[in-house]
């Protein structure tokens, strides 16, 4: 089990994100019928890595009541839970007893991927087809002449045509998409030298001819579909397990009825003026205010204070707020669809614009390279004509032409790259969501960083420990382990749990009471601690030196907070400076707070105080003035900042939408992933432009050759061969260079730790 | 050259084989955790409680 150890490879710590497992309520309503009372549930667990966590999980859940099958899926750090019966078995506290945080999956988008399997089905039938059809081609190469050749050819027409309609039709399609709307793709050549190849070897071996091309119709069919076939894995396995991390939205909430009834309704069902009760624990699904109860509100993830703030009744809450601390009862100013969180979701799609503009490179090149190729096959034919007359004669070196120059080898240059760079950071924890992120990435001149949750962890700490008494730490440490509240749990984390305390309760939004040795103690605010007045003075005194301990009424310590900033912090911008990168910070957060990180990480630049418009504004003005941004956020608000620049990195812990929005997602604590991510991209983008530049001069040579009509099936055939595995090879040196990220635990100590856990 | 008229269909035959049992085993969803696939040869299965059955 040593692999399971905390701080092993893609551990991941959102606890801050989920603390409360869903009601079975919220349960029901993500599982789906399989009918005769089976539902299945889909639990994503990004902790799951190694056999023994399949094991330990699969045979602790199966033994579940109710339950009738546990499947681990390892690919997808998923758990599919079959279950009948009227109540959900509890798989949250089983797993929560193992040790594996789990999160519910959303139903909809537990599909499987329908394009993967129909790419990796013609990849097998392009397969089988060209290897038999290169079978009989090499029997016609060593000399089968005659009916015995015309038989061969015949029976590569056949196995062909299936290859052809099948596999053909992923490129036929696109290329015909592409020219209907008046572009150009690297489809359209693909489409047109596969056609016209099998057109004219059928017409040879009709008129009993020398030559044919099925074999280099299909086999170029086969090369590109392996290329397209990576490209596609690579960003899909990065999707859904972009997707399968923690979700923000509340999925819905319990809705209280005029007659008092009270009904779980799903987040699209519930509508301004409804009264919602929010438990400690959960988010608040839509904006609203508050009717009654008290609590505290952790808001980092919407509007990037670090500091929870208070709710009590009339205070306007805003959706995916975390409610801390104490029951509420809200009611909905706005339908779902309205929210803060809708608003920000529109103000990053209207300011995604900058990134919809850009043009893979493999895009560009294409559009330069398409016309080129049939311009060359068209200038063939016609020089052909025009010296021998021989109409036949000219279209066969036109097709080979065509063919020699098809993009066989560009195809494969960008994905196969991207693919072996994107496993590079996956290893080291960083998810690409696309190949051209990393294009992107390795443009970049300026990062602009977002403050709570990402420069820092959102996490506050206990900064005056050593001045405390050790024995008041020790009782408010017992305390503070009954809280959720992020000070509490910085407070617990220095205590040894006695636990002689008695009758501790939450007083929401001030504080923690309990009795010992007969005395009352109190932690918490410092109104209210000290005494005075229940809503006292803790307005002046607020902020970080506001909480306190007091025994009767009498204050005994005082704790100073500050919020974690996340390891690496400092290395990661001075690495970014080094490789000519400058840094700034963007924050919702007050100036002072702003001061110090950027004071303690060597970040001369800071704005604070930003609304996620003026983030947006911020980064719209620097690609205006020919930046190109890259931007590293969490938060609901940085939302749209992340769609708005260059590219965009999250860290897991951030909202659900920004992961989504973001290019990159990285899954450990230190920030070294974003030097490292760079540094890859940079790489990749070099190979990439080494591998195009290789199908370049290959067809320097090859085009002469074909045009002069020297080309035979053999030559066609090798030349492609040769100069595909060129490019693959060339992308392999990408596994090299790069040294492992320091604290990563490598695939290989992945591997050692599981022979152990095997012989152990 | 007569046996060609044998050996083409039998060969083609026997590749279409493969061909379709790749094609059954994509389908059956044997390819849905290639990493589970490679770690779960790991683990002993002597508990009849483990024998789940596959989901999809």
């Amino acid at each position: 089990m040593s692999c399971c150890a905390p701080g092993a490879e893609m551990a991941l710590d959102i606890s801050d994100v989920a603390s409360v497992p869903p009601s079975s309520n919220e349960i029901k309503l993500a599982s789906r019928s399989l009918g005769s009372d089976i539902h299945q549930t889909d639990l994503s667990v990004p902790t799951v890595h190694c056999a023994a966590c399949i094991r330990t999980i699969e045979t602790a859940l199966a033994k579940l009541e109710n339950v009738e099958s546990v499947r681990v899926n390892l690919s997808t750090k998923r758990v599919s839970i079959r279950w009948h019966g009227g109540d959900v078995p509890p798989f949250f506290a089983g797993l929560g007893r193992l040790g594996y945080k789990a999160h519910l999956f959303d139903p909809e988008l537990h599909e499987k991927d329908q394009t993967l399997a129909g790419l990796i089905r013609a990849v097998a039938v392009t397969g089988f087809a060209a290897g038999n059809i290169m079978l009989l081609s090499v029997s016609v190469w060593s000399g089968a002449e005659g009916p015995t050749r015309d038989l061969f050819h015949w029976v590569s027409a056949l196995i062909a045509i299936p290859a052809l309609a099948f596999a053909g039709g992923i490129y036929f399609r696109s290329a015909a998409n592409a020219l209907r709307h008046g572009r150009m793709n690297m489809d359209v050549p693909i489409a047109v030298g596969v056609s016209l190849a099998y057109a004219m070897s059928l017409y040879e071996t009709i008129n009993h001819g020398a030559h044919a091309y099925f074999d280099a119709s299909v086999s170029l069919l086969f090369f590109l579909l392996i290329g397209r076939t990576l490209d596609h894995m690579m960003r899909e396995r990065a999707r859904t397990a972009v997707n399968g991390l923690s979700r923000l939205a509340a999925r819905g909430a319990v809705v209280l009825g005029a007659d008092g009834a009270r009904d779980y309704l799903p987040i699209g069902e519930i509508e301004p003026g409804m009264q919602l009760l929010i438990a400690a624990g959960e988010r608040i699904p839509v904006d609203g205010d508050i009717l009654g109860g008290s609590s505290d509100l952790d808001c980092s993830l919407v509007s990037g204070e670090s500091i929870p703030g208070t709710a009590s009744v009339g205070t306007h809450v805003q959706a995916g707020t975390l409610n801390l601390t104490g029951p509420l009862t809200m009611e909905a100013t706005a339908a779902a669809k309205d929210s803060f969180l809708a608003e920000m979701v529109r103000l990053m799609e209207a300011a995604e614009g900058g990134r919809s503009r850009y043009r893979r490179i493999a895009d560009r090149v294409s559009a330069l390279y398409a016309p080129v190729v049939h311009l060359a096959a068209l200038l063939t034919f016609l020089g052909w004509m025009a010296a021998s007359g021989d109409w036949h004669r000219s279209m066969t070196t036109a097709i080979a032409v065509l063919i020699i120059t098809c993009p066989c080898a560009l195809g494969l240059a960008v994905p196969i790259v991207q693919v072996v760079a994107a496993r590079r950071l996956f290893e080291a924890g960083v998810m690409v969501k696309d190949g051209s992120a990393m294009e992107r990435l390795a443009a970049i001149d300026r990062a602009v960083f977002d403050k709570t949750g990402t420069l820092t962890l959102g996490r506050p700490r206990l900064v005056n420990a050593p001045s405390i008494d050790p024995v008041m730490l020790a009782i408010a440490a017992d305390m503070a382990a009954h809280s959720r509240h992020p000070f509490s749990q910085a407070i617990a984390a220095h205590g040894g749990f006695r636990g002689r305390l008695g009758s501790v309760h939450e007083e929401p939004g001030f504080g923690i009471e309990a009795t010992a040795d007969g005395s009352t103690w109190r932690l918490g605010r410092r109104g209210w601690a000290g005494w005075k007045a229940r809503t006292g003075a803790e307005g002046k005194k607020g902020g970080y030196g506001g909480t306190v301990l007091s025994k009767d009424g009498r204050i005994v310590a005082a704790f100073a907070f500050e919020d974690t900033t996340r390891p690496d912090a400092k290395a990661a911008v001075e690495k970014l400076k080094d490789a000519g990168v400058s840094v700034e910070m963007l924050s919702g957060d007050t100036a002072k707070a702003c001061g110090e990180v950027a004071r303690t990480l060597g970040i001369s630049n800071f704005v604070p105080a930003l609304l996620p418009s003026g983030k947006v504004e911020w980064i719209e003005t620097l690609s205006r003035a020919g930046h190109k941004v890259l931007m590293v956020g969490d938060g609901l608000n940085d939302t749209p900042a992340l769609g708005a620049a260059h590219v965009s990195i999250a860290p897991a812990t951030a909202a659900d939408v920004g992961r989504k929005a973001a290019d990159f997602v990285f899954l450990r604590d230190s920030l070294l992933a974003l030097p490292l991510a760079l540094d890859i991209s940079r790489k990749a983008g070099r190979l990439i432009h080494q591998n195009i530049a290789i199908a370049i001069v290959y067809n320097a040579f090859a085009v002469p050759i074909a045009i002069s009509g020297h080309v035979t099936p053999l030559i066609a055939a090798i030349a492609m061969s040769a100069s595909s595995l060129a490019v693959i090879a060339n992308a392999m040196r990408l596994q090299g260079v790069v040294k492992p990220a320091s604290q990563g635990v490598g695939l290989r100590q992945r591997r050692a730790d599981l022979s152990e856990a095997a012989r152990s | 050259m007569t046996t060609l008229i044998y050996l083409i269909p039998v060969a083609l035959f026997l590749g279409a084989l493969g061909l379709g049992g790749f094609l059954w085993a994509l389908r059956s969803g044997q390819y849905e955790d290639l990493d589970g696939a490679a770690e779960r040869i790991l683990i002993d299965r002597d508990d009849p409680h483990e024998m789940t059955s596959r989901s999809n």
